[in-house]
Formats: C-alpha cells, structure tokens, sequence
C-alpha cells in the first residue's frame, strides 16, 4: 500500500471531512439563477464560441422548454426548481496546466481529494474541474507525443485541427432532444473533458477528470467526449463530489464514448455526490466490431439519481461488461441501471450489479436489454444483487427485455438478501464486534466491483462504505 | 485439580417456544481435554453454542463462568476474545472477503498476538502446510466454494492462530474422509501442544478420540448431563450406545 493510500484510510475513518468542507465563493462569476437565452448567450460568449455551438445551445433551451418534466418517473425531482439553480459558476482563474498556479483554496480543495498525488504516482494525465470551470488540465508527455489528446472541449474547440472533429461527434451519441436534461446539459453547458486516441496506441495508466461542484444552488453541466480510434486502448476515471449544502444542487453532465473497431475502453466512476444533489446524468457508448466497451461504476451521493449508462453494440463481435454498485442511505433515493442495445452479430453483453440500502435508503434497478435483428447469436446476461440491511429500506428491480432474433440468448437473475444471522455470529465469535462484522460482510458484497477498480479508488470506495456503515448499528 | 477455565452452573437454556438444556453443569479445567457425547438432537451443539454466546438461544437460569469472569451476558465477540473459540459443523460462507484478510483482521482484534506483517505472513504459510492446505486457499473467499473436509481445515487454522484458552470442537469430524480426519486431529494436537488449550469435543462418533488424551467424558441425552466419567467411558459406549442412559430422570421436568 502506498503512503497516499495509508493517509486516506487514515482520514475517512475518523470523520467525513475528506468531502465534506467549503471554500467561500466570495470574487466568483456567478450567472443570474435560471434559464434565459440571454444566460445561454453570456455563457457562449464567454468561451468564444463557433457559431454552430451557440445556435445548438439556444436550439436545446426550446426543447428543453417545450419538454414536460417527468412526472411518473422514478423518485420525485420536484425539490429541483430551476428557478433557483445557477447554471454557471466560475472561479476567477484560468485554466492551469502547473497545480502551482492554481488559487489556493481550490488547490487545496484537489489536494485533500488527493487528485496531485494520484497524478504523480498512477496517472497519465489530469483534468479537475471546479464548479462550471476546468481549473487543472494536464498529461504526461509521453502520452503527447503519441499524439493523445485529452483537453477541454472548449480547448478543442479553438483548435482548427480539433474543432471539426468534436463538431462531428459533439451531441450525436446523446442527442438534445434525447430527455428534457439533455436538452438542458446542451444548452448550459461548460467543462468535462475531450480524449483523442490515435488509432492501435495503447495509454498504459489511466487518465482521470474529477469534478468537485463547491458552490451551493448551483449546476454543474460537464461534457465528456472520448473517441478511441481503432485498436486503441483507454482506460478513464471519473471522479465527483461536493459538499453538503441545504438548498438542491444539480448534475446534468453527458458522456459521449466511441469506442471504434477492435478497441477498448474501461470507464470507472467513483461518485460521492452530497446528499441534496439531483444526480441526472447520461452516459453513453458506441462500440465498433470486436471493440470492447467496460463500466465500472461506484455510486455513493446524491439525494435522488436517474443514471443508466447505455452500451450500444454496435459491430459484429463486440462486447461490453457493467459492474456497479450503488450505496442507499437516509434520504437517498437512486434509480440506476443499465441499457444495453445489442445490434451487431455475435455481440455479448455481462451486466453485474449491486445495490445496497440501509436507513430507509431506496434503490431502484432497471435494466434495459434491446437485442436488434442482425444481431445473430448475441449474449447478454444480467445479474443484480441487492443487500437490504434494515426492515425500513426498499430495494426494486426492473428488468424490461426486447429482444429481435431468435437465435439471441438473454438471461436475467435478481436476489435480495440480508446479512444473516449466522454470518454475523461466525465473525462475532471469531472476536469482530457486530458492526465489523456487517461492515465485512458488506464489504465482501461490493468487493467484485471494487476489485476491479485501481487500488486508491478500491481503497477510497471501503472507506466510503465504512463511512456508511459507521452507526448503522442500534 | 487444574485452575478451573470453564464453569457452567445450573444452566437452562433454550429458543423462544422452545427449552432444550436442562440444569447443566460441566467444569473444565485450563489445558484438560473433554468430551461430549450423546445421540442426534440431544442437545451438546445448542451447548456449545450457548457458551460461544449465540444471540438465537436464551438463558432462562443459571451461569457461564469463563476464567474468573460471569460471562453469561456477554456477547460472542467479548467471548471470543476473552478465550473462548468454537469450531462449527457447518462453517459459514462469506462471500467477497479473502481469507487471508480475514485471518489478519481477527489476528490483529488481539493485542497478546500482535506480530508485524511479514511474521504474519509466515506464520500463516507454516501452518497451512501443517494442515495440508494449498495455499492459494489463502487468497480465495471465506469458506466460499470450499469442500466439508477443506472449511474444518479452515477452521483449524483459525484455531491455531488465535490460540484460544478453550475451543470448543462441535462435530468437528461428521463428515469428514479419513485424510481430512487424519488432517484435523493433527490440528488439535498441535493446538494442544502449542497452545496447551483446554479442549470440549462434542461427537457422537469416536474415532477422532483415539488420537486424543482424554481426561474427562460427559454424556448428554435428552438436554441433560446424564453420566460424567473417566476417558474408560468412551469404551464403554463404543461397546453398549447410549442406550443405557436413556432412561427417563426421575427430578426434573423432561419434556
């Protein structure tokens, strides 16, 4: 174990301070609360937009206010009133590609989270974003000069060699019309990254964007696009929290992912929203023939989520692999899952996940599994685990199936389970008091997915459930 | 007469709806090695499980003496680190938690055991070799996926590394080829040679005893203590059953 790992360990478990504190935004560019075009305007404005970015933003802010809000769709959003939501916050600081010259609160800010550290010891490049703005982008030189490219999109967009590309992709994958927060996320959007992978490089460490939204009442709208060209090979991570605040904050951030023919891209997140965020966020992914496509994905945070990331399988022989979990407490009700769109032949798709929900927590599960008619032989398997820890908490599944050929095999398999009683005896008369050994055996649940992120986030994710288990008993 | 480690005194004990011990009383004394035998379902798991401290069964009367201290309402956790260690017929799975890991988080729940890394390290290497046991068992989960014979060796492992004051063996040998036998009566040989720890075998079969010193046999039928006698007992119900004790008490309420 390295010394940054000790140290974290060391902090989650006394006190929730690692995520838990505030840098007064006092000197920021905070935007009128709202949705105006005259916001969306500013905004566009000030990156200096090509024309064709400004005229989709206003295109999006007539869907999304033509759009209903959802109204019979998993938990209520009606805490959320955008009314009350800034949709732009900026530190007054530019984009720094030293930590030394970024301001220090914000520095600080990435240094308890540990992001320097874990750029120095496994990373290949970094990119950190504070409220609306990337503070910190940086990546190894090497990797440059195999001629990877991981910005901003706004970066990318004042680059003449770049600027066609993301023009090409930007918004094709999860189009604005897609659901009344993407119509949002198109219209207000700032921040995330842009990765370029040439066509067979291989990025041999991780590449990693954390997002830490500091500022209360506020929304943070990032905009991730990744293209691994053919034979590439990317693994990125994705890191959020924020601070707890009493007013709503907002996430409506999209990941675009193209993963082209014979390459590969594992996505791992690590998410510990505060708990009075509405987490809306969409992900998605278009795979080539014989690429692979891999999600690894720890939710912890937020009061309500609408997540499932969506694998469309598009080539012949590609394949993907989900692994989640999602961590329920008090107040939370998170309504996850996964789609997988199998259209190419041959295809197969592995979703496994699990939820945990203790404190009256709520998790919700849905699967979608769409099997397209040319896709001949395609495999997809869907497993999900849910531990219930008390009697107050709920735990639902939803699975919907379409499948298109026949020669397609399907499967789908639920448990809801509780720590047993034995179990809990066994380790308690092996000298583990009550709560560590429900804390082990929890851990024990989630560990297939923790395995199979990098040690300091496996590291950081038992401490979370540490953290969460801290009190659960009596 | 050794100091005496175990003290049970006129204990009743049982589930909710149900009273399964009668009026037991059973003395053990430090490093002394005894056994319990009686026929299916006569109640000597429920006992063992009663002075581990298992939450599902309930003390109506009596108490628990262990070393000196009343631990008739202590927790299995406080039990167990006080010295007492139960080995369970039927070893439960953990799923998602290495062995190895596990091995080093109740190691380190005891200060008197507290060895660096590296030491733990080898200490757990020898003893798997002394029990047989392959040692990529080390980095597979909790008992998960492992046979009968191979969780009991599991189990004697934990033993040797916790080195209890007493353990108690609860049908440590049903089911078990006569390699794995052979396998976990080494086990307890060497617990009573390294840690020179009391030992309540609780069977209704005696092959495992004829490795085994024995001081003290008690015979349970029926919930009660029914006969106590020297390690010539055994024998004794080796050539005759149980039958002989399964006469109806005269005191007492049977059921």
């Amino acid at each position: 174990m390295s010394e940054r790992t000790k140290k974290r360990t060391q902090v989650a478990d006394v006190d929730r301070s690692l995520y838990d504190f505030t840098y007064s935004e006092e000197g920021y560019e905070r935007y009128d609360d709202g949705l105006t075009p005259d916001i969306v305007r500013a905004i566009s404005e000030k990156k200096d937009e090509p024309e064709w970015m400004l005229n989709m933003r206003l295109a999006a802010l007539d869907t999304y206010h033509a759009k209903e809000m959802a109204s019979n769709w998993g938990p209520s959003i009606a805490g959320l009133d955008m009314d009350h939501i800034s949709t732009y916050v900026s530190p007054r600081t530019k984009q720094a590609k030293s930590w030394d010259d970024v301001p220090d609160d914000i520095k600080n800010t990435f240094e308890r989270l540990g992001i320097p550290e874990a750029e120095r010891e496994s990373l290949a490049g970094v990119g950190a974003q504070y409220d609306s703005e990337i503070v910190y982008h940086n990546m190894r030189e090497e990797v440059a000069k195999e001629g990877v490219v991981y910005t901003t999109i706004e970066d990318a967009l004042h680059d003449p060699q770049w600027e066609p590309i993301v023009h090409e992709y930007f918004g094709t994958l999860i189009p604005p019309a897609d659901h009344k927060f993407a119509a949002l996320h198109y219209a207000v959007w700032s921040g995330g990254s842009f990765v370029y992978v040439p066509a067979g490089v291989t990025v041999d460490y991780p590449l990693q964007s954390y997002f830490r939204l500091n500022a209360e009442g506020a929304g943070q709208f990032e905009h991730t696009l990744i293209i691994v060209e053919e034979g590439a090979n990317l693994h990125f991570i994705e890191g959020c929290s924020a601070p707890k605040y009493y007013e709503a904050n907002l996430h409506a951030g999209a990941v675009e992912l193209f993963v082209k023919d014979g390459a590969r891209l594992r996505y791992s997140t690590i998410e510990n929203w505060s708990k009075n965020m509405y987490n809306l966020n969409t992900k998605r992914a278009r795979v080539g023939a014989d690429a692979k496509m891999e999600w690894v994905s720890g939710s912890f945070g937020s009061h309500v989520s609408y997540l499932y990331p969506t694998t469309i399988l598009q080539g012949d022989r590609s394949s993907c692999e989900f692994s989640g979990i999602t961590f329920a407490g008090a107040t939370q009700d998170l309504d996850t899952g996964c789609k997988v769109i199998l259209n190419g032949a041959n295809t197969t798709a592995t979703v496994d996940t699990k939820s945990i929900s203790k404190d009256g927590g709520c998790n919700t599960f849905r699967s979608s599994v769409v099997v397209g008619r040319r896709a001949a032989n395609a495999r997809c398997s869907v497993s999900c685990q849910s531990l219930m820890l008390d009697d107050i908490s709920r735990s639902d599944t939803i699975p919907a199936m379409d499948v298109r050929n026949a020669t397609a095999s399907v499967g789908h398999e639920a448990t809801i389970g509780r720590i047993s009683d034995d179990t809990v005896l066994y380790l308690m008369s092996r000298g583990c008091s009550e709560a560590e050994a429900r804390t082990m055996v929890v851990g024990g649940f989630a560990n297939p997915v923790s395995k199979e992120l990098p040690l300091e986030y496996a590291v950081e994710m038992n401490n979370l459930i540490k953290l969460e288990m801290e009190g659960a008993i009596g | 007469m050794q100091h005496q480690l175990l003290r049970v005194q006129g204990l009743c004990a049982g589930t909710e709806d149900k009273p399964i011990l009668h009026n037991i009383d059973l003395t053990v004394g430090a490093g002394e090695t005894h056994v319990l035998m009686g026929p299916n379902g006569a109640g000597k798991s429920t006992l063992g499980h009663v002075i581990m401290g298992d939450p599902a069964y309930m003390v109506s009367t009596g108490s628990i003496e262990f070393d000196g201290t009343d631990v008739t309402d202590e927790a299995a956790d406080k039990r167990s680190l006080a010295g007492i260690f139960l080995s369970y017929q039927a070893p439960v799975e953990v799923p998602g938690v290495p062995l190895y890991s596990y091995l080093r988080t109740i190691t380190q729940k005891r200060p008197e055991l507290k060895m660096t890394a590296r030491k733990f390290r080898a200490r757990v290497g020898e003893m798997a070799e002394q029990l047989d046991m392959d040692s990529s068992f080390l980095t597979r989960e909790l008992n998960v996926g492992f046979s009968g014979g191979e969780k009991k060796k599991i189990e004697m492992l934990q033993l040797l590394l916790l080195k209890p004051k007493l353990a108690i063996m609860d049908e440590t040998d049903s089911g078990l080829d006569v390699d794995a036998l052979s396998v976990v009566s080494r086990g307890i040989e060497a617990y009573r040679a390294e840690c020179d720890g009391a030992l309540l075998v609780i069977t209704h079969n005696t092959r495992i005893l004829e490795r085994l010193t024995v001081d003290r046999t008690h015979v349970m039928v029926q919930g009660r203590l029914v006969a106590e006698g020297p390690a010539s007992l055994i024998d004794d119900i080796d050539a005759h059953g149980f039958e002989q004790f399964e006469h109806p008490q005269a005191n007492g309420s049977g059921e």
